[in-house]
């Protein structure tokens, strides 16, 4: 990306830090791009002629006299159709030895959609997970987090997730992911046959760590671009979440800026909303899906960047091993999807939200009759027959890897209610337990 | 006015270099090449004034020129706000064009070629000030009155008005003149500017209602007062958008202001939605007509998110003086103040606790003042009920902004992680929350006197068998189930039915999710029933299949119209239930 002839180049840098300089400029706008010394870099702070960008690649070897050369326009991706199948850094460029894109160069990180344009989200994505589509059903327009500890598989469940859905494109968003995930996931993606409908932005940890901040926005660009113009269902990935907040916090450190809670900018929240909220239904049809990982330590969910995400996004999944079982499931008691009410009951039976709570609530009374057996307390029948409803529960119905239909999760949610429990323990209302409570 | 020119920018905060005076919070706008971005003056140093703008500054370069107003951010007030979407800065945005909000579009919140039906009430001669009503036009279903505009000071004599008949909002429909014998005529439309207070009233006394809500975690156990404050922290997920939204479609307002202040897009488009189609249970009409959304979501630009509570405000502020029972429900106030650490922090001031401003407790107990119960100067009263959601980060009450609204609002409904993880809906602890009204004599006085006599020994009993059930859980936790006394599972258990059965409430069930004052009533003396009776058992294991069938049929109960043939029908099972065990 050199300059043209035109571009007046500048060679005094005033200051340098690990991430960032500062150049004597003029007539620069904010949020420019440029290169300094051939690094790609963008304008984050301008006072009078002193313009400091932010340098993606780092600045190790930068010169007080290196070359900055301004473009006079903020980042921006070319959008067309032949994005689809493609891979691209988190500059956009194709790494996977194909030709360069052609199409119309949009600015990323665009303006908000007015919310009165916005549609109620109300279409169903069906995983074959009963850990999401009984108990945390997800919406098309919805944005949802994998809050996992970094040993828990969260990029196969998410490319799994990804797979099983019937999404027109899937875009995969790639932060700091290591590179044995990076080909995992284009494996998964060759295998099942797809590449055609899978975009992906990567940076990896071989690459600087700055460089991250772009990827969700290229990544919601070349969404928007299917969204809006061609009306398709569009799910992005986003994998790992926290390293770009780590991205966030080094530059806002070397710009000195006073840090809140956890080290992180006090402007976090506004950041991830500003990505997390370009998930959205649109009335044409189209729609933009937003799932995401944010790695957590040790379960702690009050840290600045669980915390701020689960203020965000519309709910959240957590991944549990179960050891009665030995697999994985998406813990019941803990995940949520906040849009799971605007389908269940009406665009799946309409006993599913009584059936989902019933199930919750006595899948909360076996962790408690466990909390008690741990403790060395005598169990009553009752705790005892929780207890073995949450083992069939989570190895016939929650298990990651069962793959049955919303309807068949219902049937066998209420075998399991009528096995262990009495009509008056499962407290359903009288109109579904007449309906199902003996039926085959 | 005033010129100025750019002199450097960091993300939404522009230096302004000036050529003559500007005040502080004034509004200017910077044009950055046609597009023009409204900023608001927010610190001013020599002749550089720090200026933070409304929208994305991508593009901005040092040497844009900057035209000052004279002005502080202001609302326009008219008839024709209701069933209005507006953004923080009161844009229309059912106006805006295109599927993006487009920077530097700012559109009319009033519609210019609206006709309104006048009457008029106010006659010539007559002496009025502020805020005085000079006639009136059916807005919707509300009585909208066209006042003297608050900005005027001191008292006019009428000079003239209209007959009653049809004009438009710019119409002059009264002229008023001064002592001087200065003339002003007045239109339908007068502005405010926000930040401040309106204190067209004659007094402000201590509250002495209460507003039903239709939720019984509050209108029985801790009920807010009309003009009252209130607010709820919680933990993400524990329910505080669905809570407010409940309280939005249920409580017996005449005007419901919602300001989602910094809060997910898609929340606000459920009330865009489902507000045309929800009835409103006290007039049957729909909700939509008798609310105004202030909308600025977490993507939406900062600076904005910080004026749409104030906009809100005002908004109120003009309703409750026509005399009406307004009701502004904020989510959330922490977005508002994360806007306020954010231009702090550009702005390189000192921070106090967690980076966020020194004078944050200032500044939301100036706001939650703005609330409250009013005798206009006609006599006629008004009120504004304020209930803010907090999020407090990392669900810890001991941050600052949940500690700052703790000292301002009078009502504190804490959701709890732990109720919410196990279902229980609206998951306000009912331990922690308080109402301070519930102390106050006139309260106490209108409760007893309006629900039963002795309601509030009721609601205070109540509130001791929830107290001593958590106490005898705990202990049964420590010691085990066969560790303590039987009394201690019956104490546990009758804590469990007021709180299954009063607490917890289905919001998404037609029936249940809106109580009326009178079935809480009802519910609340039949469980204190049980809870007086006691029961005959030998052991501890016979109490849950027991309690569950009891708690069972009355949650039933719950999901049925009051009174109805079937509710009556689980209230005699539920009767044979208890013959049972009951000690005769």
């Amino acid at each position: 990306m050199a300059g043209t002839a035109f571009q007046k180049i500048y060679t005094k840098l005033t200051q340098i830090t690990k991430a960032t300089c500062t150049v004597q400029a003029t007539g620069v706008g904010n949020e420019e791009l440029a290169t300094v010394g051939g690094r790609l870099a963008q304008v984050v702070k301008i006072i009078d002629n002193q313009v400091t960008l932010q340098i993606f690649e780092g600045t190790e070897g930068i010169g007080t006299d290196a070359e900055v050369i301004f473009f006079g326009k903020p980042p921006t991706l070319k959008v067309s159709d032949q994005l689809a199948g493609r891979f691209f850094n988190a500059y956009g460029e194709p790494i996977d030895g194909g030709p360069e894109i052609e199409g119309d160069e949009v600015e990323i990180g665009g303006p908000s959609v007015n919310p009165v344009r916005r549609k109620d989200p109300s279409e169903l994505i069906a995983t074959g997970i009963a850990g999401i589509d009984l108990n945390n059903t997800l919406v098309t327009g919805q944005k949802i987090p994998f809050f996992a500890d970094p040993d828990q598989p969260y990029n196969q469940v998410m490319a799994t997730v990804a797979l099983r859905t019937k999404a027109d494109k899937i875009i995969l968003g790639g932060m700091g992911l290591s590179n044995d995930d990076y080909l995992y996931y284009k494996n998964s993606f060759e295998n099942a046959g797809v590449i055609d409908k899978i975009i992906a932005f990567i940076n990896t940890t071989d690459n600087p760590p700055v460089e991250r901040l772009l990827v969700p926005d290229m990544a919601l660009t070349a969404a928007e671009y299917f969204a809006i113009q061609k009306n398709e269902a569009v799910l992005v990935l986003l994998t790992d979440m926290t390293l770009y907040c780590d991205a966030l916090s080094i530059v806002s450190n070397r710009m000195d800026q006073i840090p809140s809670k956890d080290s992180m900018p006090g402007s976090l929240y506004s950041d991830l909303a500003k990505i997390y909220e370009k998930a959205v239904q649109f009335p044409t049809g189209g729609s933009i899906t937003i799932i995401a990982v944010t790695t957590i330590s040790g379960g702690d969910i009050t840290h600045a960047i669980p915390d701020n995400t689960g203020y965000i996004t519309e709910g959240q999944l957590y991944l549990r091993r179960d050891t009665d079982i030995g697999k994985v499931i998406i813990d019941p008691a803990r995940s949520l999807s906040r849009l799971r009410n605007k389908v269940i009951g009406k665009r799946t039976r309409a006993d599913h939200p009584q059936v989902m709570s019933a199930s919750v609530r006595l899948n909360a009374d076996a962790m408690n009759a466990r909390t008690k057996l741990e403790n060395g307390f005598d169990l009553t029948d009752y705790d005892q027959r929780a207890l073995q409803f949450a083992r069939d529960y989570a190895e016939q119905i929650l298990a990651i890897d069962v793959n049955i239909d919303t309807e068949e999760m219902l049937d066998k949610t209420w075998a399991l209610f009528r096995k262990y429990f009495t009509p008056e323990e499962v407290g359903i209302k009288d109109e579904f337990m007449k309906l199902y409570w003996n039926k085959e | 006015m005033t010129k100025g020119t750019v002199k450097g920018i960091i993300s939404n905060l522009v230096y302004v270099e000036v050529d003559g005076p500007v005040s502080q919070n004034e509004i200017c706008y910077i044009d950055l090449y046609g597009v023009k971005l409204m900023a608001e003056v927010i610190k001013v140093a020599g002749n550089i004034a720090y200026t933070q703008v409304f929208e994305s500054t991508r593009g901005l370069k040092p040497g844009n020129t900057v035209e000052f107003t004279d002005k502080m951010l202001q609302v326009k007030l008219g008839p024709g706000m209701l069933s209005k979407n507006y953004d923080g800065l009161q844009d229309d945005l059912n106006k805006m064009e295109g599927m993006y909000l487009t920077r530097g579009e700012y559109t009319d919140p009033l519609d210019e070629d609206s006709i309104w039906h006048f009457t008029p009430i106010a006659k010539v001669n007559d002496t009025v000030e502020a805020g005085d009503w000079l006639g009136s036009v059916p807005e919707n279903w509300i009585d909208h009155k066209i006042m003297v505009p608050f900005l005027m000071e001191g008292k006019y004599q009428v000079k003239s008005i209209v007959l009653e008949g049809d004009y438009k909002i710019t119409d002059t429909i009264a002229v008023v003149v001064d002592k001087e014998g200065k003339e002003y005529p007045l239109t339908m439309v007068q502005y405010w500017p926000v930040k401040l207070p309106i204190k067209a009233y004659q007094s402000k006394p201590r509250p002495f209602k209460t507003l039903e809500t239709g939720i019984r975690t509050i209108d029985t156990l801790n009920p807010i007062a009309e003009g009252g404050t209130g607010f709820t922290p919680g933990p993400f997920g524990t329910g505080k958008t669905v809570l407010q939204h409940s309280i939005s479609q249920n409580a017996e307002a005449d005007l419901i202001v919602v300001a989602a202040c910094g809060e997910r897009a898609n929340e606000v488009v459920e009330l865009f939605t489902e507000f045309p189609e929800l009835d409103d249970p006290r007039t049957g009409r729909k909700l939509i007509e008798r609310t105004i959304i202030i909308c600025n979501t977490s993507n939406m630009p900062v600076a904005a998110r910080e004026a749409s509570v104030y906009t809100a405000m005002s908004i109120c502020e003009y309703y409750r003086s026509m005399g009406l029972k307004v009701l502004l429900l904020a989510d959330s106030t922490s977005r508002w103040a994360q806007a306020l650490r954010e231009m702090s922090n550009r702005m390189e001031e000192l921070p106090g606790p967690d980076a966020y401003p020194m004078d944050l407790p200032a500044i939301i107990s100036n706001f939650y003042a703005r609330a409250g119960y009013v005798y206009l100067n006609n006599g006629q009263t008004g009120s504004i009920t304020f209930i803010g959601a907090v999020s407090p980060a990392g669900g810890n009450l001991k941050e600052p902004v949940t500690e700052s609204t703790k000292k301002a609002a009078r009502c504190f409904y804490s959701l709890s992680q732990d109720r919410a993880d196990s279902k229980r809906y609206p998951a306000v602890d009912p331990i922690d929350s308080y109402s301070k009204y519930l102390e106050y004599d006139e309260i106490q006085e209108f409760l007893n006197q309006n629900i039963a006599p002795g309601w509030v020994d009721k609601v205070y009993k109540a509130k001791d068998i929830l107290l001593r059930g958590k106490e005898a859980k705990d202990q049964i936790n420590i010691l085990g189930d066969d560790g303590v006394p039987l009394d201690y599972h019956s104490r546990f258990w009758k804590s469990e039915l007021i709180d299954r059965i009063i607490l917890v409430q289905d919001s998404f069930d037609s029936i249940d999710k809106s109580t009326p004052m009178k079935r809480q009533a009802y519910m609340l003396n039949l469980l204190l029933n049980i809870c007086d009776t006691n029961f005959d058992f030998e052991s501890y294991e016979e109490l849950q299949p027991f309690y569950s069938r009891v708690i069972n049929v009355l949650i039933q109960m719950n999901y049925q119209p009051f009174q109805g043939d079937k509710f009556k029908e689980y209230e005699a099972q539920l009767e044979s239930i208890l013959a049972e065990r009951r000690v005769k």
